[in-house]
């Protein structure tokens, strides 16, 4: 393996329209994007391989890793389509999966439908057994009725099987016995237990988590072992790997069995990607913006590693609503996802108020600028109208934009309700857009207390460049980063991942009562679960570790993430812990509470491979300005006005080069928008650093 | 273009003011104790002008608090006085008839000053673990046994909080730790709202909220009246009945719809209870008007021009204008079902657009567990008093076009909690939560169904319950010849019956059995689409015998 010496790394993301393949050659980078291929996603990888091996001048067998991420399991889930599963639960919670949360996400629908338990309830079974809150055991758990489960498994042709029950997190001896009647009786059926998948309090989430788990298993499984075939067949002898949900790589044998860690693998990558530039730069608080067609996806990422949380929410089924998805419990980095893309629409509510998505064009037919029909303004039609596109170059002149056809979607669904010119209805859907994004951003940052004045924003995909000059001043970011190519950043982003791996459990300890003995053998367990995944890239790889408690006070219902002392803990050690917490509770909300016990719920045992170390980006020395003749006119909003602004071609700018907004920078995939306040320098990597005007770089 | 151009930016502020509300409802649903706050989202918080009136309400919330804390900031400014209000300060009270209905909710509400002026007012409202009194039940039978009451009056001034109210507060509740964090809690996430709406003024370069509060105003007013503009005028009368307490309530009801707004008598309407089932005309206001609102105008955000075509009334001391020292401590239980009362006359307006009856008040399950003299705990568990709030909820009606939601809270917007978490809780086994098989009414669209809760002590203990349960003698009706869903029921294990009102002792050995009522079903059962009715006997939403029954089904 390996060409000439430098080791081939190859990233494959497939998403809903495109799979991106990248090829790394040394220091060389070549990409291929070619149409996803649904029936069989793997031939679209093959395709992509193809071309960019050829490309690259190598062989498919020189090939070192292949680092692959899907959105198959993600769409697998919002489209239904999986294997015929059952589910069996305790006696007494038949109903769980079904029953959710018991409440409404939406307050004044009453013709609301809340999305159906994703195994109907006559394909969910309970077995007497029982295990109490403090891992007790009881009720004995009933073999005979289980065995008679097995039997009516097998009779109906079920496919996979999941396994969840009451405090299984603390105690997993009946989902264990379970697992072996079952697979006993029916030798060969995919089992998935929740005790493995998911070992979290909250018997809702854990149960879904383990039937979504169990509902795309074959699937996939069958899906990894074709692509695997394939890529051997092609000659290719190297691993593969996959990304997982939390940002780390681990081997096709382990998603195999935990196809529920996949699930937004992709945008993960894309944060990973986002997070390289950060470490290149040396900026330690970073928030990254991608702005596709449908949505924007934002995250957090800060001393160069991206937010994770503990559980997050798939397949919204009402406008992006929080609640009205899946919940899955497993560690994933975190994105706030908002239905704010270049092809969300623009409408007029009752209060006649403009309104932007979450209703997207999609790729057909499209913004109406694109001429394939489509009758209503999308936000590139907006886009277009302010001057920030140029409808002869779009996509490299690959699509011909009709500024006609804008005008008319816009003048028909805004201006004409509103009375208003077709510039304003345009102005209005952009800053409809952006304002929604930059809410989404501040909401996301008070859940977390943070402030966003200091973050750096690092903005890819799409439609991110036209919006995110704008979107910083919202949120009174002044330093932004647009790298270069980022339309395959979660591909690049794969190549950037460590080996890694985070095992988390639910387990309930009052501080009061703190038992270092019963810690240390907790965190035990979690690093070795978590080094078993980790090390599949190699058993010599340098690991580091943290060690992360879930912790509140008690009576509260929000747990805040701790981190605590990575070492052997003897007892005394509560008062570091509480410590800990209190600084971090101070940190969030401004003061400690007396008199009140501390609850630690949740712990996790997070280990990765460390990388390598960033390539600096080295600073540009003199600062150049540039120039054009070339003028257009945009509309910067923060003025209120329209500006006469200069137009560059990226690939003319030079390291170095000095770009002062009001300006448009042209690529070939989109535009990057520079305002008024801000200007531009194109950076030795490709990259353009926007920065207020009269700040000076750090 | 000018126009124009100021309208966006209208717009965009007007998005911005109900991204604030959000954050401080935000802050405050991630550091409040009580467990209802944080597991079921019972709160609200909001903006309002100088002058008292609420321009945006946070979309995190529960419906109860609606116009109750709008009309609240009234009450405050006029107790505090004009000329003692200051930069820095935050105002206190859990009074029922100032705030939201009962002594477990606080209200808070802080004056937001820019450049030394003030621009207006922040409000939230939340329930707190306890206030002390007899603790929360039906109970007591004036208001002075369900606890504390703290008069509008300043939590701080200038700043500095008032450090002989908290030793007071913490003298009087249980949790004493928990209810001060809660009320720090709810006065910061004023500030947190106060901090945004500087960032955003600063961003706009506003001075103040007056020319945003118009805009704000009369889009609100007159997309309302639009919508009042189509509807059929006249008077349209309701009423139903439930269990009460010790004898049955009727709630009576004559809307008189103009295209000038709704107004909601409740003049006929049974008169007070002994025990605290009664509810303050703030809390009736709160449910009647949400009713109105999800059926008339549910895309209009709530704010002072939204809901005022909307007007309630009531006699004074009937059991829905229940006057001080009335007890009110379980007001959510009629209040809650005041939107069936209100859809149900709206129905006799707007044939097909509103559901059937549900179970409507929610079965907040409030648990004590006390150790067992000479009691032994299982190992590795402790001894301990503890007290268990749960929330459950029953079916909702079946829709014209829909059927019910099983085991889903309407009108109430709060979640229930994870039976993990609540046993960890206190020293409680839940046997089973779970859909109750047949509760559902039937209908061309069946009601939704309700669920079956079982519970008994751990070892060592023993447990009562504050029963505060509805429906057990009149179920949800349907509506257009759907059949009632299931009534309510309180038992043990033993088959053995509970009383649905007031403290009761489980038995030692004991479980605890809680039928929750179903939700009416909608059209005649016989219109039901047979594959529905097949559909439903194969997931043991219904038995086969009701099939054959309701729905003439032959198996």
């Amino acid at each position: 393996m390996s060409y000439n010496n430098l080791s081939v790394r190859v990233g494959a993301d497939i998403g809903g329209t495109f799979t991106d393949v990248v090829l790394e050659h040394g220091s060389g980078q070549h990409s291929s994007k070619v149409l996803t291929n649904n029936s069989n996603p793997e031939q679209a990888i093959i395709d992509g391989l193809r071309k960019v091996t050829q490309i690259a001048g190598v062989g498919i067998e020189h090939i070192d890793q292949l680092i692959h991420g899907t959105t198959l399991a993600t769409n697998a889930l919002i489209e239904r389509r999986g294997a015929a599963t059952a589910f069996i639960t305790s006696l007494g919670f038949r109903d769980v999966i079904e029953m959710r949360t018991e409440g409404r996400f939406e307050q004044y629908d009453l013709n609301l439908s809340l999305p159906p338990p994703l195994i109907a309830r006559e394909h969910r079974y309970v077995v007497a057994g029982r295990i109490a809150a403090s891992g007790r055991e009881l009720v004995a758990l009933d073999e005979n009725e289980l065995q008679r489960i097995a039997t009516r498994i097998g009779e109906r042709g079920y496919q996979s099987v999941a396994i969840g029950f009451i405090h299984a997190y603390v105690n997993a001896a009946h989902e264990r016995r379970a697992r072996e009647i079952i697979a006993a009786e029916v030798p060969g059926i995919s089992i998935s237990i929740s005790s493995e998948v998911s070992p979290q309090m909250r018997e809702f989430e854990r149960f879904n988590t383990v039937c979504a788990n169990a509902f795309i298993k074959p699937l996939m499984a069958s899906y990894l072992q074709r692509l695997v075939d394939r890529f051997r067949d092609e000659g290719g002898v190297c691993p593969v790997f996959m990304m997982h949900s939390g940002g780390g790589l681990i081997s096709v044998e382990s998603a195999i069995e935990f196809p529920v860690r996949l699930l937004e693998s992709g945008p993960a990558g894309g944060a990973i990607y986002a997070a390289d530039f950060a470490a290149g730069y040396g900026l330690d608080k970073v928030l990254s913006y991608d702005m596709g067609g449908t949505t924007a996806k934002i995250c957090m990422i800060e001393d160069r590693v991206p937010k994770t949380a503990r559980s997050f929410e798939v397949a919204r089924t009402y406008r992006f609503k929080k609640g009205s998805g899946m919940p899955v419990s497993i560690p994933v980095i975190e994105m706030v996802e908002i239905g704010a893309g270049g092809g969300s629409l623009g409408w007029v509510d009752e209060m006649n108020q403009i309104r932007v998505g979450p209703e997207s064009a999609g790729a057909e037919p499209g913004p109406a600028c694109y001429n394939r029909g489509g009758l209503n303004p999308a936000v590139t039609d907006a886009d277009l109208l302010l001057g920030r596109l140029d409808p002869e170059r779009f996509a490299g002149g690959d699509i011909r934009l009709e500024t006609k056809n804008a005008e008319t979607a816009m003048q028909r669904a805004i201006g004409d309700r509103l009375g208003m010119d077709i510039d304003i209805a345009a102005i209005g859907i952009c800053e409809v857009v952006d304002e929604n994004m930059a809410n989404a951003a501040r909401v996301h940052a008070v859940e977390n207390g943070k402030e966003l004045g200091d973050f750096t924003m690092i903005a890819y995909g799409g439609a991110a460049p036209l919006h995110a000059s704008r979107l910083s001043e919202k949120l009174g970011i002044d330093e932004l980063l647009i790298p270069p190519g980022a339309g395959v950043g979660s591909a690049i982003g794969f190549l950037r991942a460590p080996f890694g791996f985070e095992a988390i459990r639910g387990a309930f300890l009052r501080l009061s009562e703190f038992d270092a003995g019963w810690t240390n053998r907790l965190i035990d367990e979690l690093d070795d679960e978590a080094q078993r995944f980790a090390r599949t890239g190699s058993t010599e790889l340098e690991l580091l570790r943290e060690i992360k408690a879930y912790m509140r006070y008690q009576g509260q219902g929000w747990e805040i993430m701790v981190t605590l002392p990575d070492r052997e803990f003897k007892n005394g050690d509560e008062a570091e812990i509480r410590k800990r917490f209190e600084d971090e509770y101070i940190r969030l909300f401004g003061r400690a509470l007396d008199g009140i016990d501390i609850e630690i719920m949740t712990w996790s045992v997070q280990v990765r491979s460390r990388l390598a170390e960033p390539r600096k980006v080295v600073p540009v020395g003199t600062e150049t300005p540039r120039y054009s003749d070339e003028r257009r006119r945009i509309y910067d909003a923060r003025e209120q006005r329209f500006l006469d602004a200069a137009v560059f071609q990226r690939d003319d700018l030079q390291a170095g080069d000095l770009v002062s907004g009001p300006a448009v920078i042209i690529e070939r995939e989109t535009s990057t928008i520079v305002n008024n306040r801000f200007q531009a320098i194109r950076q030795s990597d490709g990259c353009l650093l926007l920065r207020l005007k009269g700040k000076t770089s750090d | 273009m000018t126009d124009g151009i100021s309208n966006v930016h209208m717009q965009v502020m007007w998005n911005r003011l109900i991204s604030v509300v959000e954050e401080q409802a935000l802050t405050l649903l991630r550091t409040a104790f009580s467990t209802s706050v944080r597991e079921a989202g019972d709160l609200s918080a909001g903006v309002f002008d100088e002058q008292g009136h609420m321009i945006a309400q946070a979309v995190t919330g529960t419906p109860g608090h609606v116009n109750a804390m709008a009309e609240a900031v009234g009450h405050f400014i006029d107790e505090i006085g004009g000329d003692n209000i200051f930069e820095g300060d935050s105002y206190i009270t859990n009074d029922p008839w100032k705030g939201t209905g009962h002594l477990h909710d606080f209200t808070f509400v802080n004056p937001s000053f820019r450049n030394g002026r003030l621009v207006g007012y922040f409000a939230c409202t939340a329930h707190v673990v306890d206030v002390g009194g007899r603790g929360f039940g039906p109970d007591a039978t004036e208001v002075y046994e369900e606890g504390i009451v703290i008069p509008i009056m300043k939590f701080a001034e200038r700043g500095e909080v008032d450090q002989r109210l908290i030793k007071i507060i913490r003298g009087n509740v249980r949790e004493s730790g928990q209810v001060i964090g809660d009320l720090y809690s709810l006065s910061s996430c004023n500030d947190t709202g106060h901090q945004r709406l500087m960032d955003m003024m600063d961003e706009f370069r506003l001075d103040d909220l007056n020319e945003l509060r118009d805009f704000v105003f009369s889009n609100s007013l007159n997309a309302t009246m639009e919508h009042l503009r189509d509807l059929p005028a006249g008077s349209y009368e309701n009423e139903m009945t439930v269990d009460g307490y010790d004898a049955p309530v009727t709630m009576k009801l004559r809307l008189d719809v103009s295209d000038q707004g709704v107004l909601a008598d409740f003049a006929g309407t049974s008169g007070l209870s002994r025990k605290g089932i009664n509810v303050p005309l703030v809390y009736t206001t709160a449910y009647a008007c949400y009713a109105l609102k999800c059926a008339l105008a549910p895309q209009i955000p709530n704010n002072h021009a939204s809901l005022s075509p909307f007007k309630v009334t009531a006699p004074e001391n009937c059991i829905l204008n229940a006057k001080h020292p009335a007890p009110v401590a379980i007001r959510h239980v009629l209040g809650q079902f005041l939107p069936d009362v209100v859809l149900g006359a709206l129905h006799k307006m707007l044939p097909d657009r509103v559901p059937a009856e549900g179970a409507s008040a929610l079965w907040i399950v409030q648990l004590g567990a006390r150790p067992i003299e000479n009691g032994q705990a299982a190992a590795g568990e402790a001894m301990r008093n503890s007290e268990i709030l749960m929330f459950n909820s029953g079916g909702t009606g079946a829709r014209p076009t829909l059927d019910g939601l099983s085991a889903t809270a309407f009108p109430s917007g709060v979640h229930t909690m994870s039976a993990e978490v609540t046993e960890h809780v206190g020293p409680i086994t839940i046997w089973r939560k779970e859909l109750r098989e047949g509760s559902g009414g039937a209908g061309a669209r069946r009601g939704g169904l309700g669920q079956v809760i079982e519970l008994s002590a751990n070892p060592g203990h023993r447990i009562y319950i504050n029963a505060m349960f509805d429906r057990c003698q009149n179920p949800a009706r349907g509506r257009n010849g759907g059949h009632p869903g299931a009534a309510g029921s309180v038992e043990l294990d033993d088959g053995s019956k509970l009383s649905s009102k007031g403290k009761q002792w489980i038995p030692d050995e004991r479980r605890l059995v809680l039928k929750l009522p179903g939700g009416g079903g909608y059209g005649d059962p016989s219109q039901r689409d047979p594959a529905l009715v097949a559909q439903d006997v194969e997931r043991e939403y219904i038995t086969p015998d009701q099939a054959k029954r309701d729905y003439a089904r032959e198996n």
